[in-house]
């Protein structure tokens, strides 16, 4: 028997989805596909299986709404920072029309939304990178909200939960990004050596600076199956030494063989699963 | 070529990674009195594209460490053209904690194309290497001086920057990612580099009105010298400080370095 199958999985309870969330796979359509088989189903038939294709088992990409609602127990969430919005500290072309569009397609300020919340009823500080506006990106709205997260968490002594969904540091930013690398890993450092939980959750694609800052650093690391986590992307990694990256390279599966991740969990499974780490840790803390 | 030369960005690039300019070979042999080389990470391998070890600056103990470039094809193909790999930035965790622990300042001299994106690295926790070298260098508890020397790429360079006090070389760069890289992602197409130099703001003049650099070095034998005495000066003022208290201060100059350019 493998150790995970002693204790018996429970399905998580099925979230009920609220009506004024906004869409996942974007644009509000009934009918979405698939991006691996392109295979076509029903906005509720979706919904109902967690945002996992049932013909081929892909996940679909959440927006952080719908993460929120699966993870948290339902109306236990309380936003922090929403309306923080990045500048243009560079007067980079297009950048300032790119983020309102963005904005209005995506109901958010910026890609990052976070706040306090309930998992299994035990309080955390909880955050959502939303590849669906801007691949993720960390610019500096992003780093400013992930650093007051941390310390929220570490004042209000909260476990912090962070799912990751990212490109990297954001390109329109410039060094600005960058320097938000050493902002998120130095405030979850901080949070974690006074004595702070933190759970990284890494989805698909986790990669480049955001990889290689905060999202890294969890006392525990886990990721959905299959997400490819890496610090550079594939193509560039076979530009370099020349020849095609085996089949599964730099997925989740990948790394927890390589010892990078605790344990990768179904989507489906999250929030108990979660709920079972915190309730360990709660107890361990009072004991 | 004379420091008065203005060059365009994109002519800084090209600067930036001459093979000619001085590396971590002559820094360390010019400004330090001695110097140990200490190798390895103690987990798998040493990694030659970082060197660290102990030094003498005018008779102070100091550890050093720094991004090493070849100044042919043999030696860069021995230094990986001086991008690191993860044993690279654990050597350099290992060295910057002994360094905490007997209280030695950290200088780190930083000129890479960024880390290494090879099948290695990826398999050996590149991510988890850089994320733990920049969180280790933000909570010492000695001065960290960075010296940005040459190229100063991606995280592969921030993996070593995270500084009381970061400076560049007049004609070193320091970005997101190589140009190239930064055209390519943009426009899918890495020749529109030289644009991509203008746009991204990566010349030491650039990065010190921004407020994200503290200092510009001049080139040549003069900026060495100056290099010399802005490190005494520095490491003067810095150990003024109690061990907690320079922690802190660096904790709160990364928390609030991009000048609060989000809005609320
Ligand atoms: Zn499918």
């Amino acid at each position: 028997m493998k150790l995970d199958e002693i204790f018996h999985k429970k399905k998580s309870r099925l979230s009920t989805l609220k009506s004024r969330r906004i869409a996942t796979g974007a644009n509000h359509k009934r009918i979405l596909e698939c991006s691996q088989c392109a295979a076509q189903a029903e906005r509720e038939e979706l919904e109902q299986n967690h945002w996992i294709c049932k013909n081929c088992g892909a996940y679909f990409a959440l927006d952080a709404q719908t993460r929120i609602e699966m993870v948290c127990d339902e109306g236990s969430f309380h936003e922090m920072n929403r309306m923080m919005a990045t500048g243009n500290p560079l007067a980079f072309p297009d950048y300032e029309k790119k983020l309102k569009n963005l904005r209005k397609k995506n109901k958010t300020m910026d890609a990052f939304t976070c706040g306090i919340a309930k998992i299994e009823g035990i309080a955390v500080a909880i955050g959502v990178l939303d590849s669906h506006f801007l691949m993720g990106s960390m610019g500096t709205a992003v780093g400013e909200k992930i650093a007051r997260l941390a310390e929220k968490a570490g004042k209000k002594n909260l476990p912090l939960v962070i799912f990751s969904a990212s490109g990297g540091a954001r390109m329109q930013e410039g060094l600005f990004s960058l320097m938000q690398m050493s902002k998120t890993a130095a405030a979850i450092h901080r949070f974690r050596e006074d004595g702070g939980l933190f759970v990284s959750f890494l989805t698909h694609p986790t990669t480049g600076g955001v990889s290689a800052s905060y999202a890294s650093l969890g006392d525990i690391m886990l990721a959905e199956p299959d997400a490819l986590i890496g610090f550079a992307g594939p193509r560039v990694i076979e530009q370099t030494i020349g020849r095609k990256l085996p089949e599964g390279f730099q997925r989740a599966e990948f790394l927890l063989e390589h010892g990078m991740i605790d344990d990768i969990v179904k989507r489906e499974e999250i929030r108990t699963y979660l709920g079972r780490i915190l309730k360990m840790y709660r107890k361990g803390k009072q004991s | 070529m004379s420091t008065k030369t203005i060059l365009s960005p994109y002519e800084t690039v090209q600067e930036a990674r001459n093979p000619k300019r001085n590396g971590i070979a002559e820094y360390i042999g010019e400004l330090f009195d001695d110097f140990v080389e200490l190798h390895g990470d103690r987990l798998f391998r040493d990694d030659p594209s970082l060197v660290g070890g102990m030094a003498s600056f005018h008779g102070k103990t100091v550890m050093v460490i720094g991004h090493r470039k070849g100044k042919n094809t043999k030696e860069n193909i021995e230094y990986n053209f001086g991008m690191t790999s993860p044993e690279g930035y654990r050597k350099g965790i290992r060295l910057m904690k002994m360094a905490e622990k007997f209280g030695w300042p950290v200088i780190t001299f930083v000129d890479t194309p960024g880390a290494y994106p090879g099948l290695e690295a990826e398999s050996n926790g590149q991510s988890n290497a850089i994320a733990q070298s920049i969180a280790c260098m933000s909570a010492l508890k000695v001065p960290v001086i960075s010296i940005i020397t040459g190229e100063g790429n991606s995280g592969g360079a921030l993996a070593i920057a995270t500084a009381d006090c970061v400076w560049m070389l007049e004609h070193a760069i320091y970005a997101i990612l190589s140009p190239e890289g930064f055209a390519s992602i943009m426009w899918k197409d890495a020749s529109r580099a030289p644009e991509a130099c203008e746009i991204m703001k990566i010349t030491a003049k650039e990065l010190k009105e921004f407020g994200l650099i503290d200092d510009i070095i001049p080139e040549g034998d003069k900026g060495m010298k100056q290099l010399d005495a802005m490190i005494g000066k520095a490491l003067k003022r810095l150990e003024k400080n109690t061990p907690e208290q320079l922690a802190l201060n660096r904790y709160e100059k990364f928390r609030n370095l991009d000048g609060r350019c989000w809005s609320l």
